[in-house]
């Protein structure tokens, strides 16, 4: 067993994202449960989302659901592709480039929004 | 460990952990439309600035809107909560607290499926 290199970090950056992604998604199941409870109580407890702490993790969340989906991909090709495995660290950054290019124009649309 | 850059590996035989295991990849590649769908419809086109009561209201309206995301928390909260417990078993050694950690992760993953799925299904709009 060895750390390190392109195939250890995707994994525990898969591992973090993934942990990350699913606290928020008990969260936003609650919030959305509350609408349930009439239009008073929701729009109280959504505007929390306004916060600018809020809307920057926001950010953050969108960037690790991103990266987890892509490295996702990634996994299935290695996975299911007979050359997946030779290719791994190509398919790697190309998965690093494709999140950038997706990621950075998304980001700055919505901190211009802040 | 995964440090030839593929996932878990694919478990042996027929049972419950190779299910698992597609399940993941199954509902991964299904997510790539019903999340990454709702993250740029929901939180790009439009923001939390415009997400309130009516809009959600109105969104639920539309049976196509109330079908995508009863899709999205089936896939999302399954996959979450299957997540969660493959780290609970790598991660929490006590058995002790192993046993409390996934029986916390189960009742919390049954209960959030089931009332998402209740409002998704009973949700009457009233006047705001």
């Amino acid at each position: 067993m060895y750390k390190g290199g392109e195939g250890y970090w995707s994994w525990i950056f898969h591992r973090i994202t993934g942990v990350g992604v699913a606290l928020f998604l008990f969260i936003h199941v609650a919030d959305t449960f509350i609408i349930g409870w009439g239009p008073g109580v929701y729009n109280a407890v959504t505007s929390l989302y306004r916060n600018p702490v809020f809307k920057i993790a926001e950010v953050i969340l969108v960037a690790a659901v991103l990266y987890h989906a892509l490295n996702g991909i990634r996994v299935i090709l290695v996975d299911f592709w007979g050359e997946g495995v030779l290719k791994q660290r190509s398919i790697f950054w190309a998965e690093v480039v494709v999140f950038v290019i997706l990621f950075v124009p998304t980001a700055i649309l919505m901190l211009s929004r802040l | 460990m995964a440090t030839n850059g593929a996932g878990r590996p694919r478990p042996r035989g027929s049972g419950f952990e190779l299910y698992s295991w597609l399940f993941m990849r199954i509902s991964g590649v299904l997510m790539l439309i019903f999340l990454l769908g709702h993250l740029y419809i929901m939180h790009i086109i439009n923001s939390v600035e415009v997400v309130n009561y009516n809009f959600v209201a109105a969104r639920w309206g539309t049976p196509l809107w109330r079908t995508w995301d009863l899709i999205l928390l089936l896939l999302a909260a399954l996959h979450g909560s299957n997540g969660l417990r493959i780290l609970i078993d790598d991660y929490i050694h006590s058995h002790g607290w192993r046993v409390v950690a996934l029986a916390v992760l189960y009742v919390l993953a049954i209960g959030f499926i089931l009332g998402g799925s209740l409002v998704l299904f009973t949700f009457q709009p009233v006047a705001s």
